[in-house]
């Protein structure tokens, strides 16, 4: 008797509970999961005003999206921001995107040319998964005290700036070091041996040049506090970095490396199990206007792919873009291409050993 | 009836710990032993291999780092000890009255911030730029900046200030019990302090020093943020080499496989602990 009672409550409660969880959701909602920067309170809270959905954001970075969105099979977000090198690979393991319906998006405003090459970057099966969002750069940070040595990414293994210099153990260092080697990672993309072979040199010189390094980082903000207090004179980092602490102190400067600056595309991405895909073609086209974007750019550092929006950048930021890249520099640059399957465990190995090495 | 209603108090009052033993560590444990035995064959299709333990064991960086942690992390739980000791002395026998709780107290405040803000804090003490680094100039005795961060030395350092909370606290509480007139009649029969220390304090503390090393143990073992932030490129840590290979290269057979030989070896260890310190699990827990 007195059991079934209690089963009956336990009945009652649990209905209850599902009733509560079960009602309709107030307010229209974009889950966003991006990099720091790229969503600007100022174009929330504009886009909230405009539209009245309400924007959640997560701010992570490519492996971090790809095992959030991997581990919920493409739920929990309903817009990502990977880069475009990043997408086809993850699409055919794991199928956490959706193809781009580009019928929704205000292609008028996006620059024609980076449109195409993002449309063949992340195509697969005759769609197109990504959208051009926001490019930058990774090249060199370095003290005007040490920029006639620093040129090159091998360059940070000079005694020169032993103990002073820092990179970080992560894919873009291989293939910063196999250009500046005289290496052509990216032509050997489809040559598992020929890779191998390039990545067996490059970890050579990792491990040698390892007494030169101070410390891997691992955050943006923990490089740019060693560099401002001189810890560190030269560095391997993306260009918005350096920007930044060029309006601090004109002592420090983005290079271009003479092997050239390693491009990346990050793009916008619909994640398969995506919840409100209106609201992410709707901010898409809204961040995409000029002004808006120009915006973006104020605050990450990083320009984008909206057409026009140089104007609104601010003059000291345009500047030290145009210190940073002269013509040569930009045709110099090497944009990365989709990662072929199997190379990140050859390149995660390399790493491994460099990290492992004495 | 009544056995009945008693039975299903029980299990009421079991149930929250079953669920939470159940789904929130066996289930996901199983989970991961199952894919540390999948093997990805291509894009789309899977195996079940031993592929995974095999790498472990032939790529010598797994094994070496796994040596590395499990040896510096007994060093630290041994310094920890060292450096523990004292205080759980002081706080359980010497102190009185309020100091005593203020003294725990001062023991357990760090522990309000979390390991991060911690770990930044020492970072801070001993960096180039650092607090040390500058009183040393600023006294003459160094001619210009001491790195000391980025070295062996400063994640032990900071495992070990990690780590003290947890060996102070079970100290204190088995010598708490001890006999004062234990200590007195060892003096009076002629033993010195080391003898003293050795034949009566050690033995009759030995259950919390165990039970001590072995928490402080597995949350070195286990401890992520200190090695990393203050490890600088020399820090292979394990638990490092298992987040990178989850997150940084998506293999998750890898990281299962690396996880539950963390989890396997870490237990042999302390079992070997118990086995030769003639403690059992049993005795030091109760």
């Amino acid at each position: 008797m007195n059991a079934n009672k209690t089963r009956n409550s336990a009945l009652l409660c649990t209905s209850l509970l599902a009733a509560t969880a079960a009602s309709p959701l107030l307010a229209e909602e974009l889950r966003l999961i991006t990099w720091g920067g790229y969503a600007p309170d100022e174009v929330v809270a504009q886009f909230e005003e405009e539209t009245g959905i309400d924007v959640k954001i997560t701010l992570s970075n490519n492996e971090d999206m790809i095992s959030k969105l991997r581990a919920t099979g493409g739920a929990g977000f309903d817009l990502a921001q990977p880069s475009q090198d990043r997408i086809v690979g993850v699409q055919r393991q794991f199928n956490v995107y959706k193809p781009i319906d580009y019928s929704r998006i205000n292609t008028d405003q996006l620059q024609p040319s980076m449109v195409k090459a993002t449309q063949e970057a992340t195509g697969l099966n005759g769609k197109s998964y990504g959208v051009p969002a926001v490019w930058g750069t990774s090249g060199l940070i370095v003290h005007s005290s040490v920029a006639d040595t620093v040129k090159d990414y091998t360059d940070l293994c000079d005694p020169a700036v032993a103990g002073k210099v820092s990179y970080r153990l992560k894919r873009p260092t291989l293939m910063g070091f196999a250009f500046a080697m005289g290496l052509d990672p990216f032509a050997a993309y489809n040559d598992r041996d020929e890779y191998a072979s390039i990545m067996a040199k490059v970890e050579d010189k990792l491990i040698d040049c390892k007494a030169n390094v101070k410390t891997y980082w691992t955050g943006g903000d923990q490089l740019l506090s060693l560099l401002r207090t001189e810890e560190v004179i030269a560095a391997m980092a993306w260009d918005a970095g350096g920007w930044k602490l060029n309006a601090e102190n004109p002592e420090i400067q983005f290079v271009a490396p003479e092997s050239g600056a390693l491009g990346w595309i990050d793009t916008f991405a619909i994640p398969r199990r995506s919840e409100n895909e209106d609201a992410a073609y709707k901010w898409i086209n809204f961040v995409m206007q000029p002004e808006i974007a120009a915006k973006i750019t104020n605050a990450s550092g990083n320009f984008t792919a909206s057409k026009g929006a140089d104007e609104f950048v601010k003059a000291d930021l345009r500047d030290a873009y145009r210190a940073s890249f002269d013509e040569q520099a930009i045709t110099n640059i090497k944009w990365y291409p989709p990662v072929p399957p199997g190379l990140e465990a050859t390149e995660g190995q390399v790493l491994d050993r460099v990290q492992a090495a004495n | 009836m009544k056995s009945s209603a008693s039975r299903l108090s029980l299990w009421l009052l079991l149930t929250p710990f079953l669920l939470w033993i159940v789904l929130l560590v066996l289930v996901p444990h199983i989970q991961m032993l199952r894919v540390s035995f999948q093997v990805r064959e291509s894009w789309d299709t899977l195996a079940w291999g031993l592929e995974q333990y095999q790498n472990f064991f032939t790529e010598s960086y797994y094994w070496r780092t796994f040596v590395r942690t499990g040896v510096m992390s007994l060093f630290t739980t041994f310094l920890t000890l060292l450096v523990a000791f004292p205080i759980a002395w002081y706080i359980a026998k010497m102190a009185r009255g309020r100091s005593k709780g203020v003294l725990f107290l001062a023991c357990l405040i760090p522990f309000w911030a979390s390991e991060l803000v911690r770990t930044y804090g020492w970072m801070i003490l001993l960096r180039e730029s650092g607090l040390f680094s500058s009183w040393l100039q600023a006294l003459g005795w160094a001619d210009g900046p001491v790195e000391m961060l980025y070295n062996d030395v400063a994640v032990i350092i900071g495992l070990v200030y990690n780590g003290l909370l947890f060996m102070v606290v079970p100290l204190v509480t088995t010598l708490d019990g001890m006999d004062e007139n234990l200590v007195e009649a060892g003096y009076d029969l002629g033993g010195g302090h080391a003898t003293v220390l050795r034949e009566v304090v050690v033995p009759w503390a030995m259950p919390g020093i165990v039970s001590g090393c072995i928490v402080v143990f597995m949350l070195t073992l286990g401890s992520y943020l200190t090695p990393v932030l203050m490890g600088g490129k020399d820090s292979a840590w394990f638990t490092e080499q298992i987040f990178t290979q989850f997150i940084t290269r998506f293999n998750w057979e890898q990281g299962a496989a690396l996880g539950v030989l963390l989890l396997v070896l870490s237990s042999v260890m302390v079992w070997l602990g118990l086995k030769l310190s003639g403690q059992s699990l049993r005795k030091v827990m109760g």
